[in-house]
């Protein structure tokens, strides 16, 4: 094993590890003030479409939006199985399909 | 919840658990770590190098990111560094998790840590919303996952061209998966609201600010934006 890549992915661990464990470490074990409680209740639905949107809707280097993409489009038929079914395993399997289709029927 | 009583929860029932919770990252990961594998070992990294990396760093986008950089021969520096940024937003998931995860000792904070990422903390931090979850379950989607990753990614880079690509809609597991757990944390219009305006500005930073800085400070912002207008929506009816 090349000893530069060792020390890259060592330092990569390290650098990645440390963020994941010291708000956990710092904060599970004390009391957090009400209005922390309430900042952190929003964070999931924040970060969760902070990550889906531009994933969908962006692409290429350099980043431009692409909203005509099956990525994009079919998010709104995924999301409809979701609220509908309020299944996480339909709407994976819904999105799949439907993922599957749309590729398999173009651009070919 | 004390912690002597705990340790011995391992159950058949929390596994069975776990497995039911996990399979969706599980199949994702699978599909991103076979793609992850291939091009890590066109960058030149060897199979041992690509399951070290995906056993001590555990995170993806940064992974093909510092693959490429080593790919086209960055140094040292570079690559940490932009991992370390990339990798940031794992600070709000710990911090989020730290909700649900109260009195757990030094040790299984360290435990736990180590598999936070954007997949696992959607899907426990849904479970612990909807409740009949503990930090066990939780685990065992951690790990589960990972051992998904890991071995994919090995994979990957063993198997090279022969992955195929595209297969059975696999590639969309995970934004189907964001989506679903998208709704679950959706409870209220103001909790639809913050996600709308993060999903936005992450998209605006997103196309305007080099790097990957964009999901940290979108939900930062947006939760804060969240935050004022329910103290200030509460201040209101009280007086």
């Amino acid at each position: 094993m090349n000893i530069e890549i060792l020390i890259i992915i060592l330092g990569m661990g390290a650098v990645t590890y440390i963020p994941r464990w010291i708000p956990l470490y710092l904060l599970s074990r004390r009391t957090l003030p009400p209005w922390f409680v309430e900042w952190l209740d929003f964070i999931p639905a924040a970060i969760l479409s902070a990550l889906i949107l531009p994933s969908i809707l962006i692409a290429g280097e350099p980043r431009r939006l692409a909203p005509l993409t099956p990525e994009f489009l079919l998010a709104f038929p995924t999301l409809f199985v979701a609220v509908k079914t309020r299944s996480l395993a339909k709407t994976v399997l819904a999105g799949m399909a439907l993922f599957w289709l749309v590729q398999k029927f173009s651009l070919t | 919840m004390n912690s002597a009583s705990s340790d011995n929860s391992f159950s058949t029932a929390t596994i069975r658990k776990g497995v039911a919770a996990a399979w969706p990252v599980c199949l994702g990961y699978v599909a991103v770590g076979l793609a992850f594998g291939v091009i890590a070992r066109k960058a030149g990294l060897y199979p041992l190098e690509v399951g070290l990396m995906s056993l001590l760093v555990y995170a993806g986008s940064s992974q093909f990111i510092a693959a490429a950089m080593v790919g086209s021969g960055a140094g040292i520096l570079p690559v940490v560094l932009t991992t370390f940024i990339v990798n940031l937003r794992h600070l709000l998931m710990s911090s989020s998790l730290s909700l649900h995860l109260r009195q757990l000792s030094g040790p299984q904070t360290a435990l736990f840590a180590y598999g936070i990422t954007d997949e696992s903390f959607a899907v426990n931090s849904a479970r612990f919303r909807q409740g009949d979850w503990d930090w066990h379950d939780a685990l065992v989607v951690n790990h589960l996952s990972n051992i998904a990753w890991v071995t994919s990614t090995i994979a990957g880079s063993l198997l090279g061209g022969f992955v195929p690509n595209k297969a059975l809609g696999l590639d969309y597991a995970l934004t189907a998966m964001f989506i679903c757990l998208l709704i679950f944390q959706v409870r209220n219009s103001l909790q639809a609201a913050v996600a709308l305006l993060s999903g936005i500005l992450a998209v605006i930073i997103a196309l305007f600010v080099p790097g990957n800085y964009h999901v940290i400070i979108a939900s930062f912002f947006a939760a804060t934006v969240g935050l004022i207008i329910r103290r200030r929506k509460r201040r209101r009816e009280k007086s």
